[in-house]
């Protein structure tokens, strides 16, 4: 039980708020020693770990990339396209990347989507140019809750999309794991029972985007005074 | 071949260039915290797999005491006005979202179609890695791409690229730093003790009690560990299996999959899940580093409802 005291510790560290990388240092070392790892054998064990795990980084090299073009006008072009179609929304906008999001995932392409390469540089702008266009000009606070939205669309619309796709991670390690414990399911077997969910996360989402439009629309005449 | 190494190399040129640029940043009163911080990560990746373990151990501590006792700051690299940026969005028009969209389509192109291709016996790429390797073939051929068509000053993309990272800061280490947590979490056999808390503390002796706790504990599990793939051996060992399966004769794949997805629910609601939650809060320069989660709690709430309606109505059917 001792072992619990790192999770307690990740737990307390950030309802607290205290600088999230502190926190794990911190859990690594409390959790290694109530498994009566040594000083040493923690620092080698998080050593290997981190080195072992460089490759979740290296999609950062997208900045540079990102970056140069937005010094040549990236977001002010994603929000003059918004600008210039006349029925778009927040919330249908962001309605239209999660459907989009959702079935390219789907179909196993995860990597058309993602927050450096397509919420920043693109959907986000686009979504902000969407509200200004509908309501002037919008205060702070909107403009982050329309940020945050636009996160949150690429998150759920990736989650609930991607098991649909039989060669997902996910979908492999279940195959895998029933194997051990003596039960053979295909792949698609598996992947067939996702499609409720991605069909219900797809209305729910989708209501709370289109949700959203009526929101900010109360909330303008508030913002402008 | 090109291998996670190749990229490796790649990565720790960047990040080294970061940490030069930084160092010569005037604007930036805490320039030698970032100069430090993006070397040592450049470090990490171009020498870290010829470090001894403690090695490595000792640069993820300095990485962590700069990054959590506040020593970065912000540079301010001159890049384009406002004004410039709009003429050339003018002007360039809609191609401008060639370069970023070509990322996609490279890492698409080559997971499907470079698996095959050879260099006489050796494959072009490392097939156990093709995916991230793929992307990583991408970003480098549209950013030369975008080099040959904009003609920037050579510069550029690592001053445009610092001063992103330099807004992301230390949050750019969370997700491969939560992911050497788990390890350890993994080493020490926390996940055990929860499995044993779980099944010895809950009343499971209907259906429903069943797939409640199973659907509940993955996603609550899956909140204190950040990855749903972390929870979900350890519950459905827990749970799933013995109960669900075994006792109540629910069908494995069905519990199995909406199993994961109830995990998925607490993935949208943990810090811990950093490359969901937290880095595009800090990408999108949110004050609240909490901004996404809060928006999300309200889907996970009910799409974990949903799962657990789902699983009962249709486990115990097909």
């Amino acid at each position: 039980m001792l072992t619990l005291l790192g999770v307690a510790v990740v737990v307390v560290g950030f309802v607290i708020r205290l600088n999230p990388l502190l926190v794990i240092g911190a859990a690594a070392f409390v959790t290694g020693w109530a498994a009566g790892l040594s000083p040493v054998e923690i620092l080698d064990a998080l050593g290997k770990a981190f080195n072992e795990n460089r490759y979740v980084s290296l999609l950062w090299l997208i900045l540079p990339l990102i970056g140069l073009l937005e010094r040549y006008g990236l977001q002010e072009r994603a929000r003059m396209l918004i600008g210039r179609i006349r029925a778009v929304t927040v919330g249908r906008l962001l309605l239209l990347y999660f459907i989009i999001r959702q079935v390219t995932a789907s179909l196993g392409l995860t990597s058309l989507g993602g927050h450096p390469q397509m919420v920043r540089p693109l959907i986000a702008p686009m979504a902000e140019a969407a509200a200004e266009k509908e309501l002037g000009t919008i205060s702070d606070d909107t403009r982050f809750r329309i940020r945050a939205n636009a996160a949150a669309v690429d998150n759920v619309a990736l989650f609930f999309g991607e098991d649909v796709f039989i060669a997902i991670g996910s979908i492999l390690l279940i195959k895998g794991f029933l194997q051990q414990s003596g039960i053979i399911v295909q792949p698609f077997e598996l992947s067939v029972w996702a499609i409720p969910t991605a069909v219900l996360a797809l209305l729910i989402q989708g209501t709370r985007v289109l949700l959203l439009d009526r929101r900010l629309r109360r909330d303008a005449p508030r913002a402008a005074e | 071949m090109i291998t996670l190494q190749f990229c490796y190399l790649v990565a720790g040129l960047a990040f080294g260039s970061f940490a030069v640029l930084s160092a010569t940043d005037r604007t930036n009163r805490k320039r030698f915290g970032n100069a430090m911080f993006w070397g040592l990560f450049a470090s990490s990746f171009l020498f870290g797999s010829y470090l001894s373990d403690w090695q490595n151990g000792l640069l993820v501590l300095a990485l962590i005491v700069l990054g959590g006792c506040n020593l970065l700051g912000h540079g301010k690299p001159t890049t384009a006005t406002l004004d410039e940026r709009r003429d050339s969005a003018v002007w360039r028009g809609n191609w401008l979202f060639a370069p970023a969209l070509l990322v996609p389509a490279i890492a698409l192109l080559g997971t499907l179609f470079l698996k095959q291709v050879q260099i006489g016996v050796l494959p072009l790429l490392d097939v156990k890695n093709l995916t991230v390797i793929s992307l990583v073939l991408g970003i480098v051929v549209a950013l030369a791409v975008a080099m040959l068509w904009l003609k920037p000053r050579p510069l550029a993309p690592p001053q445009e690229g610092r001063r992103l990272a330099d807004m992301v800061g230390w949050a750019i280490i969370l997700p491969q730093l939560l992911a050497s947590l788990g390890a350890i979490f993994a080493l020490s056999g926390v996940g055990k003790a929860v499995g044993e808390i779980a099944t010895h503390c809950l009343p499971l002796d209907k259906p429903l009690e069943a797939v409640v706790a199973y659907c509940v504990g993955m996603a609550a599990f899956t909140a204190i560990m950040g990855n749903a793939f972390a929870a979900f051996p350890v519950m459905t060992a827990a749970i799933g299996l013995p109960l669900i399966v075994h006792q109540f004769h629910g069908n494995p794949a069905i519990m199995a999959a909406i199993g994961m997805l109830s995990g998925f629910c607490g993935t949208l609601t943990t810090p811990m899940a950093a490359n969901f939650n937290i880095v595009p809060a800090a990408l999108l320069e949110l004050p609240d580093r909490n901004g996404v989660i809060k928006v999300q709690l309200p889907t996970a709430g009910l799409m974990l409802i949903a799962n657990t309606l789902l699983m009962y109505f249709l486990v115990f059917r097909f």
